[in-house]
């Protein structure tokens, strides 16, 4: 979704405002804030705590460029806290993960995978530890079509629609029970 | 209480200051003087660990000062209900309530229920407890009730005696907080309340990290409706939560216990068997929970599709059923053990950020194979080569795999926010290189998994070939790179449902069916998506002339912005006060009306009488305004719900460095304090741990670092783990300022720099000092900035309904140096 913001401080907004012209050198008036130049403005919602306060995210050239508080969101009315004043830098940072890191069983160091082969890879290893761990009856003979040898950790930072599928492949498909995240309470 | 709000949920506390700004008084009650503290009217440094006998005084202020508001107490609580003569009080048993079984630590709550004619519902309500299940679990009876509140057995007469020893004298003794201090809170908060005022209490996990954490809420509960403070504008009890969207994972949730919309998940140790006896035993009679066959069937609808019919019951037996305790503590202890092959950890940090953090690791490198999900390189995804017990990698066997993740800003989701809010961000570009949302990684992993079972014909993988699967957005957006990025939306509108037959997406959770004909996700959320092209998570739209912003985002349920606002109004359903005005009857137009969506069924009277033979909300009259309890009343007191007690008692942490001054009873008696051997408690008064040890935030970090402890900025402004001590405390262990210190517990020791501050300081409890260890939870052994990790020194424990650890207050030691 797009959102216009006004323009800096003109000579326009000036006028508007029924005031006369005041003493600005050519700095001043042509100097602006590099959001302006934003191809687009998405809004989003800060990823730290609760308060979801909104945020405008400034992309340039397929690149985020800055990332500020929504001027009109009634929660935070522009204003972010300094975690969400980073937000940008959480985002937009070096140290990054971007390939896949896979350490091998009793290995000394780390090394890069294809995203596909991993995907492969842990799907396989899924359907195995099912495979040997799987409990369709409990001792008292009860139907349980449960699994105690996977677990899945986590959530609390991540979109409803991705905790959502988590639980329904993990508990609706393959009998995961221990499914957690931050929140108990 | 509880929280440290200023420097936790700053942009949140820029409410409350501009409150405080027209006139309203604020007051901080918490171990550690904060920038919370110094914004407010009033700051009472308490003892960490202490807050239900803090709580447990006003609840006594109110009561024997005859303080509280008659009218809504009579009409909209609990308080005339009349509890069975086999109830036993804590008051009576020396710390106990009446029906626990010392042998498994276990309450059997069967002489807690009201006194009255028995209604239908399952036998052991407490089976049925959970967070936010209290509504599924059913008071057995219709109460019988004594409005002039003179029955000794009534609710009312129960809580006099229960809290008459919780004096003013008593919150010195066992808080630390002077009598004029504690005076003064109690007199500010009953001055403002009632008709014409209200005051609203917030927490955060300052309350909730303790072993009696949801009791403490309960006594906020109690006060807040003794006050009249609860569904009106300015009240409540505010949950300020942690997590960008902590509130839905807990709704959707990825919970053990849970299925979507507080369902309680299927158990084996309880009757369910089949979905009739699934049904039979979590379906309340009276309130709005009666509705619960309508949200199961239709989750079972939303997961399995057409293959969920009436005669497999929609799927049920595709679901997995809990055997047990399976939440993160157990799991860990489990994990440690050898019992659990395969972990996959999404954003959370478990080597750093969860309880006995030691043992976490330990438990880590007893895997065949874990999967870390991140943005950055975590704690958790480096266990095999780094932490404090320098691992030997050769000595590991775990196959590891650090999946790069996006940030919210590289796609399209809702985070739910901690009023409920539903807000739906848009995808500004790509994540960078490999990295792909959580969303991604979780469709392309069961696609790849329905492919390896596809040609299976066992029962049990029936439920995974059967699952709905289809979340490929129809048009890929064309300005990105990644086209195979499922469509959130697709989702989301799976989430809030639709009708079978046309495929219409519903408008609300009222037009649920139980009878397979209408499917939805999740049903507290029905409605964020009523029709094609409508995603009212992604409303916009300024409301300048209402001050609850109802066109901004979607609060579930149902878009209400205030929970239980019928108790706005009086009896009559006129406003308590002109100033409080919020809900109210519209005689002419014969509805509820104003500025919120009325938490009340749309069109029924006030005077509409309770109908004693039906079900459902037919049960309650037009003046019960609590529609998800069973007799719509705000519960004073739990008949049900609760593993721990029906009402909150005041017990010492597990560590502490003094005896319980109320009970015999040291400690709560139901707490798992998961024994063995790796995880020992030092017993009371521990002269090796004489100090107690609370955890916080600051303002600059986030959890356990992940987040900020990457990112430069923050890591400048906040670099280095320390321990604020007293001058007090630093001159009797010889400390000076930004010296080495170790802290321990009986677990395990850190090392840090000692921050010597005004901001904790020494308390009189009961005519001895007691000494304060305030230790910031950020810190681990990866990222810009490193330190010692708070996490080593917790033990793992579980409060008995939700399975939490006890971390805001332990017993510890200080000494100047190193760790060696």
């Amino acid at each position: 979704m797009a959102v216009e913001r006004e323009g800096g401080l003109g000579l326009g907004t000036l006028g508007r405002l029924g005031m006369a012209p005041q003493p600005m050198s050519h700095e001043s008036i042509v100097k602006a804030p590099r959001t302006r130049a934003a191809d687009k403005v998405v809004e989003s919602v800060c990823p730290y705590c609760a308060v979801g306060c909104g945020q405008l995210v400034y992309v340039k050239d397929k690149t985020i460029i800055d990332i500020e508080g929504n001027p009109n969101s009634p929660i935070n009315e522009g204003t972010l806290c300094p975690k969400g004043a980073a937000t940008y830098q959480y985002v937009v940072n070096p140290h990054r993960v971007k390939t896949v890191r896979y350490r091998a069983p009793h290995s000394d160091h780390w090394e890069d995978r294809p995203l596909e082969w991993a995907m492969d890879r842990i799907a396989k290893l899924i359907q195995e530890t099912r495979e040997k761990t799987f409990l369709e009856r409990s001792a008292d003979g009860k139907l349980v079509n449960q699994t105690q040898g996977i677990a899945t950790l986590g959530g609390a930072t991540m979109d409803n629609e991705e905790n959502y599928l988590i639980k329904k492949l993990f508990n609706g498909g393959l009998g995961v029970v221990s499914i957690e995240n931050q929140a108990r309470i | 209480m509880g929280s440290n709000m200023a420097e936790a949920h700053p942009v949140g506390f820029r409410w409350p200051m501009k409150a405080k700004e027209k006139g309203a008084t604020l007051i901080h009650v918490d171990p550690h003087f904060s920038r919370t503290s110094a914004c407010c009217d009033l700051y009472v440094p308490t003892r960490a660990g202490t807050d239900i006998a803090f709580l447990g005084g006003l609840i006594n202020y109110v009561l024997s000062n005859d303080l509280w508001f008659k009218d809504y107490v009579v009409a909209y609580t609990n308080a005339s209900s009349i509890v069975s003569d086999q109830y036993r009080d804590t008051e009576d048993l020396d710390g106990m309530f009446s029906g626990f079984d010392a042998s498994t630590h276990k309450y059997d709550n069967s002489s807690w229920v009201y006194q009255g004619p028995a209604m239908e519902g399952p036998e052991d309500a407490a089976s049925h407890s959970g967070h936010g299940q209290e509504g599924t679990s059913p008071a057995k009876h219709q109460p019988d009730r004594d409005e002039t509140l003179q029955h000794p057995r009534c609710v009312f007469q129960i809580l006099k005696r229960h809290y008459a020893r919780y004096t003013p004298e008593m919150v010195e003794r066992i808080c630390g907080v002077p009598q004029d201090l504690f005076l003064r809170v109690a007199e500010t908060l009953t001055k403002n309340s009632g008709r014409e005022r209200t005051t609203a209490i917030c927490y955060a996990v300052g309350w909730t990290q303790q072993s009696y954490g949801p009791q403490i809420i309960r006594a906020a509960g109690i006060l807040q409706l003794l006050l009249g403070n609860m569904g009106r504008p300015g009240g409540g009890i505010m949950a300020l939560r942690g997590h960008a969207s902590i509130q839905g994972s807990t709704d959707v949730p990825t919970l053990f216990d849970l299925l979507p919309g507080y369902l309680p998940q299927p158990a084996s140790f309880k009757d369910d068997q089949t979905l009739e006896s699934y049904l039979k035993g979590a379906t309340v009679k009276g309130g709005y929970w009666n509705n619960l066959p309508k949200f199961m069937v239709s989750m079972l609808k939303a997961w399995y599709g057409e293959a969920a019919r009436k005669d497999n019951q929609f799927g049920y037996d595709w679901l997995g059923k809990i055997t047990g305790d399976h939440s993160h503590i157990a799991t860990a202890a489990a994990m440690a053990d050898g019992k659990v092959s395969g972990f996959i950890v999404f954003g959370q940090n478990p080597a750093a950020g969860s309880p006995h953090a030691s043992l976490q690791r330990k438990a880590l490198k007893q895997l065949d194979w874990m999967v870390a999900i991140d943005l950055y390189e975590t704690e958790t995804a480096a266990f095999w080569y780094a932490g404090p017990e320098r691992p030997n990698p050769s000595d590991i066997k775990t196959e590891v795999f650090l999946i790069p993740t996006a940030a919210p800003a590289e796609k399209d989701g809702t985070f739910t926010n901690t009023q409920r809010l539903l807000q739906f961000h848009d995808k500004a570009v790509d994540p960078p290189g490999d990295a792909r949302s959580d969303l991604w990684f979780v469709y392309h992993l069961g696609r790849r998994l329905k492919d390896l079972y596809r040609d299976s014909t066992r029962p049990r993988d029936q439920g995974l070939l059967n699952l709905t699967w289809d979340y490929l957005p129809d048009r890929p957006g064309p300005e990105f790179r990644i086209q195979d990025e499922p469509s959130a939306e697709k989702v989301l509108k799976e989430i809030n449902g639709r009708t079978v037959s046309d495929g219409k997406l519903l408008k609300d959770f009222e037009h649920l069916k139980a009878d397979g004909s209408t499917a939805c996700g999740v049903w507290i959320y029905c409605g964020v998506f009523p029709e094609e092209g409508k995603n009212k998570a992604r409303n916009r739209t300024p409301t300048p002339d209402n001050y609850v912003s109802p066109e901004w985002g979607f609060a579930w349920p149902a878009n209400r912005r205030i929970l239980y606002n019928r108790a706005s109004a009086d009896p009559a359903g006129k406003p308590w006060s002109e100033r409080k005005k919020y809900i109210y009857w519209d005689a002419a137009k014969k509805r509820w009306t104003g500025p919120d969506v009325p938490d009340f069924p749309q069109t029924k009277a006030p005077d509409t009488p309770a109908k004693p033979e039906g079900h459902g909300m037919e049960l309650h009259s037009g003046a019960d305004p609590f529609s998800l309890k069973p007799d719509g009343r705000g519960w004073l007191f739990a008949p049900s719900g609760l593993k721990d007690g029906p009402l909150p008692t005041f017990y010492e942490p597990l560590e502490s460095p003094v005896t319980n001054l109320l009970y015999d009873q040291q400690s709560s008696p139901a707490v798992n304090r998961v024994p063995r051997k790796d995880n020992p408690f030092s017993p009371p008064g521990d002269p090796r741990f004489p100090y107690v040890a609370t955890t916080y935030r600051v303002t600059e970090q986030y959890l356990s670092g992940v987040m900020s402890r990457w990112v430069p900025w923050l890591s400048e402004l906040m670099p280095e783990m320390f321990a604020e001590i007293s001058p007090e405390l630093a001159a009797e262990r010889g400390v000076k300022n930004g010296e080495w210190i170790v802290v321990s517990s009986v677990r395990k020791e850190i090392e840090c720099r000692a921050l010597v501050t005004r901001r904790v300081h020494p308390l009189a409890v009961d005519g001895r000092t007691i000494h304060v260890v305030g230790l910031p939870i950020h810190f681990g052994y990866k990222g810009l900035v490193k330190g010692a990790m708070v996490n080593d020194l917790v033990a793992l424990s579980e409060e008995p309904n939700v399975y939490i650890q006890e971390d805001k207050a332990f017993t510890c030691n200080v000494r100047r140096g190193r760790l060696s």
